[in-house]
């Protein structure tokens, strides 16, 4: 073999590596991801029951009712629109009412969010980013300030 | 005083790297050897000084100084000393410091064991490693500086995040960035290669066990990040391919190409440009790395710092590095020589299936990590791309490398002999039949692709083995040849293959722990046993409990096995003083058949407490398998030929084994 035809022959198999690599990640990102929502949006936007969101906001005030055994549930705001989760499992140590959250699950009928996954994790401000970009984009809460639902409670969570 | 002192040492520190590098690259340039020889001095001193800013901050923490401002922000008085020492780095400008500090440890030791590398290389080696360490240190001073003052002073510090205050996690940042920072080192000696217009079998002799042991702390360090994840954050899981996780995991896969490509470099002259651009593309990673954690784009609880000022300037460091590095790259790597020729199916051929592999995957991880950071700035959309994502991109990747990998030690150099490979791997084959088998046999429930990907590490495993087997000839001479041959085989040799022997094991532990993994949640009241797999577990109620800074709630748990009883578990929720949060620690029953894994839940009101349970099948062969891998490195790194020293008689033999060169 000449040394064009060895490395052609090489070149050709990382190609095949690379084309698989790509059909592999193309497929796998129309599949596997997962988009962002909060209350707001649902009421706005057609979603599909079924389909896998994650839908974000603060745990509304007064709204965690526990259920039989570990069945919780639970309403996520944004003070604007507020939907009910109902999740079964052990909530996150940093899980607190007034506080951001970021649940993952799909939307069943009647406008309820059955949650699989709950996420509580967050940076110092104790806000996930998802939400805390959400809030900032209503203007209801300035980074560096105190979060919302800490102090007085929104007007949309006493409506409830 | 003593934090002025630190905060004057680093700006010395900057003034000596700036020093060191204009000086030797200008003195290699017109070959003036006085001024190369400014390098040496300057990096030693340049890590003194660095020390002297490291224990001052350190100093500061220990006697909780908070009239410093990082100390008041990330300590607190009740905190206990080794939670103080670690605190140091458990922040953004303290974890800053201890970068720097690794980068001037590493220019240091060229400094320190160098002396036999060629004086223009050294000199060019020192001076790029001197302008990474000028960058950051310009950022430490100008956006991170440890060492600002508060007044008035407050009383008490913030405290440290609760989650954060764990002996793993306290040594994970230091061995995680001697792995990162490590990889300067590669990048360094490419670039000044490439400067010097050079680049041969004694460069790569070089550069391979500064790779080496950067790849092995980073081996360990994410390893114990992983372990930390796994009993500190309650969710019974190991990984979770969260993209602070991402940006260590990068690196070591471009490492690990490395380390191979340079395998190739050193024994054939083959693969140069390749090579030199994986040094590049790997250190380019590790401050890709750098900028995803540090500039706070993530959202993670890694993710400190949101201030956009910090993440503009460490992404002006990573293009101007990254950027400058490949421009060089392009301009030089077409004058690199070709080396050594080989037929496709060779060790050379192996090793570049593995490099085509292993770079692939890492791109996968870049597209999947960076795919939702770019969505969101092009059009808003917020998305997460989780372990679906990398379970259907990252691991079929991984299967033909697990597949291909017991054959590349076996093939010979130039050209093998793929069924003599395979001959000598029928052993190893028929036992991964085995495994199979026995896994189906055991197991009957989880997914039916988990036989094969146990048997697919009980393959590499067996054919590391099989290849020492192959090496002693055993079978096919008497005991006291076998014996010969094993102690005179080269320590590389049972390097190579105790880390892959280290990688078929966490292959085992992450297909077991993967596919059948028990979980059951449920409310217990005191008194009541639940069961899984094969334990029962008694609940007896809860005790109240308190730490030096933190009280806790534990939940007594009998275990108990064929009704002997084993131990007492106790899961408990903690309070944290400060800053006030709440943590839950796991109950874990550690077996290397699989680990028992508790979590107490909240209470459910009349003594009933919501209890998650896990079994995890075989888990610890995960950091068992990394820790095998490390041994593997550090045998390979002992090896007389990989020694620091070496390259000096590889040197003198090299122009008459390379007179092309």
């Amino acid at each position: 073999m000449t040394r064009r035809r060895r490395r052609g022959i090489m070149i050709a198999g990382a190609l095949v590596v690379l084309a698989a690599a790509v059909g592999l990640v193309l497929a796998a990102l129309r599949e596997s991801i997962v988009f962002f929502h909060t209350p707001s949006d649902l009421a706005a936007k057609a979603i599909p029951e079924g389909q896998r969101i994650r839908l974000g906001g603060l745990v509304a005030v007064g709204s965690v009712k526990r259920g039989e055994g570990v069945d919780v549930q639970f309403a996520i705001t944004d003070t604007a629109e507020q939907v009910t989760v109902r999740y079964r499992g052990v909530l996150p140590d940093l899980f607190r009412e007034g506080q951001g959250v970021v649940t993952e699950g799909a939307l069943e009928s009647g406008r309820v969010f059955r949650a699989d996954t709950v996420l509580a994790k967050h940076d110092e401000n104790y806000m996930p980013r998802e939400v805390a970009d959400a809030l900032k984009e209503k203007g209801l809460w300035q980074h560096g300030g105190p979060p919302p639902g800490t102090g007085t409670p929104q007007p949309a969570v006493e409506k409830k | 005083m003593i934090v002025e002192l630190g905060h004057f040492a680093l700006v010395l520190a900057f003034l000596v790297a700036l020093v060191q590098m204009i000086l030797p690259m200008w003195g290699a340039r017109i070959g003036d050897v006085r001024l190369m020889g400014v390098g040496a001095p300057a990096a030693l001193a340049q890590f003194g000084l660095l020390i002297i800013a490291f224990s001052a901050l350190m100093h500061a923490y220990v006697v909780s100084d908070f009239s410093v401002a990082n100390v008041y922000a990330n300590s607190h008085s009740t905190k206990p000393l080794i939670y103080r020492i670690s605190g140091v780095w458990g922040n953004h400008e303290g974890s800053m410091l201890l970068w720097v500090l690794i980068l001037a440890l590493f220019g240091a030791a060229v400094a320190a064991f160098g002396t036999n590398l060629p004086e223009t290389l050294r000199a060019n080696v020192l001076a790029v490693q001197a302008s990474i360490a000028l960058a950051f240190l310009l950022f430490i001073l100008l956006t991170s500086n440890p060492f600002e003052r508060l007044d008035p002073v407050p009383a008490d510090g913030r405290g440290l995040n609760p989650i954060l205050q764990d002996p793993a996690l306290a040594f994970h940042p230091p061995f995680l960035y001697a792995g990162y920072v490590g990889f300067s080192m590669a990048y360094s000696f490419a670039i000044a290669g490439l400067i010097e217009g050079r680049t041969d079998a004694a460069w790569a002799r070089w550069v391979r066990p500064w790779t080496l042991a950067a790849w092995m702390f980073l081996t360990v360090g994410i390893a114990m990040g992983s372990w930390w994840a796994y009993y500190e954050l309650g969710w019974g899981g190991w990984w979770f391919w969260d993209p602070v996780e991402n940006a260590s995991f990068m690196p070591w896969l471009a490492g690990t190409a490395l380390l191979h490509s340079a395998v190739v470099m050193e024994k054939r002259e083959a693969l140069k440009v390749w090579t030199i651009l994986l040094a590049i593309l790997t250190f380019s990673l590790s401050l890709m790395g750098a900028f995803l954690v540090r500039s706070g784009v993530l959202s993670s609880v890694h993710a400190f710092a949101v201030d956009p000022k910090r993440g503009v300037f460490i992404l002006a460091i990573m293009l101007l590095f990254i950027g400058g590095g490949l421009m060089l790259y392009a301009a030089r790597a077409p004058s690199l020589r070709q080396g050594g020729l080989f037929a496709p199916l060779s060790r050379e051929g192996g090793l570049v299936l593995n490099n085509v592999l292993l770079t692939t995957a890492t791109g996968t991880v870049l597209v999947g990590t960076l795919y939702p950071l770019a969505l969101e700035s092009i059009n808003g959309a917020k998305i997460s791309v989780g372990a679906p994502y990398f379970n259907a991109t990252f691991v079929p990747l991984m299967v033909p490398l697990l597949l291909a990998l017991p054959f590349g030690p076996l093939l010979g150099w130039k050209r093998g002999d793929v069924a003599a490979a395979m001959q000598r791997l029928m052993i190893a084959g028929l036992l991964a039949i085995v495994a199979a088998v026995v896994a189906l046999a055991i197991v009957q429930r989880g997914p039916w692709l988990a036989p094969f990907a146990i048997a697919l590490g009980v393959w590499v495993v067996a054919g590391a083995l099989s290849e020492l087997a192959f090496r002693v000839k055993a079978g096919n001479a008497d005991r006291a040849e076998v014996f010969r041959r094993l102690r005179h085989l080269p320590r590389s040799v049972y390097g190579t293959a105790i880390a892959h022997a280290g990688v078929g094991v966490m292959v085992i532990g992450i297909a077991a722990t993967s596919a059948w993994q028990s979980e059951t949640i449920l409310t217990m009241r005191p008194g009541q046993t639940v069961q899984i797999a094969g334990y029962d577990v008694a609940f007896t109620g809860v005790a109240p409990a308190e730490g030096p800074n933190y009280r806790e709630v534990i939940g007594l748990m009998q275990v108990s096995r064929g009704g002997s009883r084993i131990t007492e578990l106790s899961p408990s929720k903690r309070q944290y003083n400060a800053p006030p949060q709440a943590t839950s620690e796991a109950g874990i029953l550690n077996a290397l058949a699989g680990d028992l894994y508790v979590v107490l839940g909240d209470e459910a009101g009349d003594g009933a407490w919501s209890v998650r349970l896990y079994f995890n099948p075989l888990v610890r062969l995960i950091w068992i398998g990394a820790v095998i891998m490390f041994i593997g490195g550090a045998c390979s790194l002992s090896d007389r030929r990989l020694r620091v020293g070496a390259p000096r008689r590889a040197r003198r033999r090299l122009p008459a084994a390379a007179p092309a060169e």
